[in-house]
C-alpha cells in the first residue's frame, strides 16, 4: 500500500515567480516612500504622505471586500457601512478630548463592526446573486441614514476624533500615532498583515470551501459543506477587516461622517477590487492604488475628471479580463501562454 | 484509467459501523413522490438497494431518474414519501447533511470546479475527512488524511497524472472521471450515480464499467444509467421508471424477461431512446 506518487507541487518551495518579485518591488518602493519623499517631491511630500496612507487604508477595504465577492462570490454593496461602523466606533467608544486607548477602543470596535455583520450576513446570505446585492445596498443605505439622523453622532456633519489613540503598556507610550510617519508604517503593517492573514485564510479548509462556494455554492453543498455557515463566517471576517479599516482611516482623519457608509463608498471599492483583479487579494491593493492615484492625477488636470475617470474605468475593465493583477502576471511571465495554467494555481496554494 | 486494485477499493470504502444488519436493506424508499406543479416527475416510487447490491435504474429521457437520485441525496425536497437510508427516514434532509451521512453522489451535466485544477477539485471533496472546515489558520495541505483520500482517488479513477490541469482543460470524458474521483474521495457508504458515462466515447465508458464492476463489491450503488450492455453487466437488481412510475422492479433477469417491459420499453433493438 504504498502511496500513490506524491504530488508535492503545492507544498515545495519554488523560487518565487517574476510576478511574486514584481509585488515585493512595489511593496518596497511603498514601504520606503517617507526616506525619500521628501527629495523627489519637495514641498508636497506630507500631502503625499498622507494621501498614501489613506490608500493603503482604501487597500485593506478592498481586500475585506475581495474575500466576500472575489472569493465567496458574494457581491455586497453594503460593505463601507462596516468601514463607516469602524471608524464610528472609534469616535464613540474614545474620550472625548483625550486619546482613547487602543487596546479597549479596537477590541470594541471589531466586536460591534462583527456583531452587525453576523445580524446583517444572517439575514442576508441566504439570498443569492442579485437579491444579496440589493439586500446589503439596503442595509448599508439603514446605516448610513441611522447615522446621518443621529444627534449622538453629530447627524449629517459627523463627529471629530480630537486625539489619535494611544498604543501604551503600563503606561509608556510605545508607538506615537500623532506622527504621519509612524502613522504611515502602521498603516503599512496593517495593510500587510491583512494581505497575510487572508492568504493564509485562503490556504486553510476554509478557504478551500470559501473558494469552491464561490465557483458553485450549490455542488459544494452537495458534497457536505452547508455554503450559508461558511458565507456569513467570511461575511464577519471580511466586515471587521473593513471595520479596521475604518477606524485607521477615522484615527487619521479625526473625523468620521455618514458618507464613510454610503453606497457610493461600496460602490468605489467594488470598482477598485474589479479593476485591479478579482479573487486574487493583492488585485485590491493594485486597484486601490491604481483608481485612487489615477482620480487624484486626472482630478488635478480637468473639471471634468469623472467624465475621463468613468470613461478610462470602463475601457480598463473590458479590456483586462482579469484586472491589473491579471496583466501585471501576463507582462511579468517569461513565456506568454503560460500565464493561463500554471501562474493561477500557484497564486492559490 | 488503470486496472483498479482491489486493496484500493477497500481502502476507500468507510469503515463498516454504520452498516445496517444484513436483512434490513441499505436504501429503501416508499411512496417517493415529487410534483413540480402540475408535473408529477417522481410518483409513488418504491425501491430497495441491499448491501453489496448494484441497483440499476432505467428509462427514457424525463422518466424522473435524475430527480429520483436528487431526491436521494436532499438535492430536492419530495412532496411524499420516505426514504429510509440505514434505517433512517432521511427525507427532507438538505443535501449537505445527506452527504455527510454518506450518501455520495454524481451528476449527469458534468459539475465539477471548472476553474480549479484536478487537484484542487478533488481536494474539496475529500475535505470531508474533517467533520467540518470551519478551521482558518493551519494550511489545508498539512491534512494527511484529506491527502490520503485525494491520491486514492485519483488513482482509483485514473487521473493521477492530470493533477494539476485546470479541470476546465480536460477532455469530457476525463471529466467525467474527475467527477467519479471527487465522489469516491467522500468515502461514502453509498453511491448514486446518474448516467456517469453520459456522452464518453466507447473505450471511457469500458474503463468506467471495469471500475463500476469493482466499486459495486464494497458499495452498494444506485446507478441510472442508458447504455444497456452496462446495465446488464453490473446490475443485479434493476428497475424501470416510465412517467415517473416503476413500471417494473426486481432482479435483472427477471425484470429483463417481463412482458410489460418488453413491450412497453426494451423492445427488439429499441434503445434509441
Ligand atoms: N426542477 C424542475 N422543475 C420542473 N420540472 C422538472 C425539474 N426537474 C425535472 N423536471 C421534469 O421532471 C421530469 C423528469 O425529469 P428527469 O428526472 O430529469 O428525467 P430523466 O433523468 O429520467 O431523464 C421531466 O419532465 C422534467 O422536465
Ligand atoms: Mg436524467
Amino acid at each position: 500500500m504504498t502511496p500513490a506518487a506524491p504530488l508535492t507541487a503545492s507544498t515545495a518551495w519554488q523560487a518565487p515567480s517574476r510576478f511574486a518579485l514584481l509585488l515585493l518591488a512595489l511593496a518596497a518602493v511603498l514601504a520606503f516612500y517617507p526616506l525619500y519623499g521628501e527629495a523627489l517631491f519637495p514641498g508636497q511630500h506630507d500631502y503625499f504622505l498622507q494621501k498614501l496612507t489613506a490608500i493603503m487604508i482604501l487597500a485593506m477595504l478592498a481586500m475585506s471586500l475581495d474575500l466576500l465577492v472575489g472569493i465567496g462570490g458574494m457581491v455586497s454593496l453594503g460593505h463601507a457601512a462596516f468601514f463607516g461602523l469602524g471608524g464610528y466606533a472609534l469616535a464613540l467608544f474614545g474620550p472625548e478630548y483625550e486619546a482613547a486607548n487602543l487596546w479597549t477602543t479596537l477590541p470594541m470596535t471589531l466586536g460591534a463592526v462583527g456583531l452587525a455583520a453576523l445580524v446583517i450576513g444572517a439575514l442576508s446570505i441566504r439570498t443569492g446573486g442579485i437579491y444579496f446585492i440589493m439586500i446589503t445596498l439596503a442595509f448599508g443605505q439603514m446605516f448610513y441614514y441611522v447615522f446621518n439622523d443621529a444627534d449622538f453622532a453629530g447627524g449629517s456633519d459627523g463627529t471629530y476624533i480630537y486625539v489619535r489613540p494611544a498604543v501604551e503598556v503600563f503606561g509608556l507610550k510605545l508607538v506615537d500615532l500623532g506622527d504621519a510617519v509612524t502613522f504611515f508604517y502602521v498603516v503599512f503593517a496593517a495593510m500587510m498583515g491583512t494581505y497575510v492573514f487572508l492568504r493564509v485564510l485562503l490556504a486553510s479548509p476554509f478557504g478551500k470551501v470559501l473558494r469552491g462556494i464561490g465557483i458553485n455554492p450549490q455542488r459544494v453543498r452537495g458534497v457536505g459543506y452547508n455554503p450559508d455557515a461558511y458565507k456569513l463566517v467570511a461575511f464577519v471576517i471580511g466586515a471587521m477587516l473593513a471595520g479596521l479599516a475604518g477606524y485607521l482611516s477615522a484615527a487619521q482623519f479625526g473625523f468620521v461622517n455618514p458618507s464613510m457608509m454610503s453606497w457610493h463608498h461600496s460602490g468605489t471599492v467594488l470598482v477598485m477590487v474589479i479593476l485591479g483583479g478579482l479573487g486574487t487579494l493583492h488585485g485590491a491593493i493594485l486597484g486601490a492604488f491604481a483608481l485612487e492615484i489615477l482620480h487624484a492625477v486626472i482630478e488635478a488636470r480637468t473639471e471634468h475628471w469623472l467624465l475621463v475617470l468613468g470613461g478610462l474605468i470602463i475601457v480598463m475593465v473590458l479590456t483586462l479580463p482579469k484586472g491589473i493583477a491579471g496583466l501585471l502576471e501576463r507582462l511579468t511571465s517569461p513565456r506568454a501562454n503560460r500565464a493561463r495554467t500554471g501562474h493561477e494555481d500557484r497564486g492559490e496554494s | 484509467m488503470k486496472t483498479v486494485a482491489k486493496a484500493d477499493i477497500r481502502r476507500m470504502q468507510h469503515a463498516s459501523k454504520a452498516t445496517p444488519p444484513a436483512a434490513e436493506p441499505v436504501m429503501r424508499v416508499e411512496g417517493l413522490t415529487k410534483s413540480f406543479g402540475g408535473l408529477t416527475a417522481v410518483a409513488r416510487v418504491d425501491l430497495i438497494v441491499n448491501a453489496g447490491e448494484a441497483h440499476a435504474v432505467i428509462g427514457p429521457n424525463g422518466a424522473g431518474k435524475s430527480t429520483l437520485v436528487n431526491l436521494l441525496t436532499g438535492h430536492l425536497k419530495p412532496s411524499a414519501g420516505r426514504i429510509l437510508f440505514g434505517g433512517r427516514d432521511i427525507a427532507g434532509l438538505p443535501a449537505h447533511k445527506v452527504a455527510r451521512l454518506g450518501i455520495g453522489r454524481s451528476y449527469q451535466k458534468t459539475n465539477v470546479f471548472a476553474p480549479l485544477t484536478v487537484w484542487e477539485n478533488v481536494w474539496l471533496t475529500g475535505q470531508t475527512a474533517l467533520p467540518h472546515a470551519m478551521r482558518f489558520l493551519r494550511p489545508a495541505h498539512t491534512h494527511k488524511a484529506v491527502r490520503e483520500r485525494v491520491e486514492e482517488a485519483l488513482e482509483l479513477v485514473g487521473l493521477t497524472d492530470r493533477a494539476h490541469t485546470p479541470a476546465a482543460a480536460m477532455s469530457h470524458g476525463e471529466q467525467r472521471q474527475l467527477e467519479l474521483a471527487m465522489v469516491l474521495a467522500t468515502k461514502p457508504r453509498f453511491l448514486a450515480l446518474d448516467e456517469p458515462m453520459a456522452g464518453m466515447g466507447p473505450e471511457e465508458s469500458e474503463k468506467v464499467v471495469d471500475l463500476l464492476l469493482e466499486l459495486r463489491k464494497t458499495y452498494p450503488v444506485l446507478l441510472v444509467e442508458h447504455d444497456m450492455d452496462a446495465v446488464f453487466s453490473i446490475a443485479h437488481t434493476l428497475t424501470v421508471m416510465v412517467n415517473g412510475r416503476v413500471l417494473e422492479s426486481g432482479p435483472v433477469e427477471q425484470v429483463r424477461e417481463s412482458k410489460a417491459v418488453q413491450d412497453a420499453y426494451l423492445g427488439d433493438g429499441d434503445e434509441d431512446y
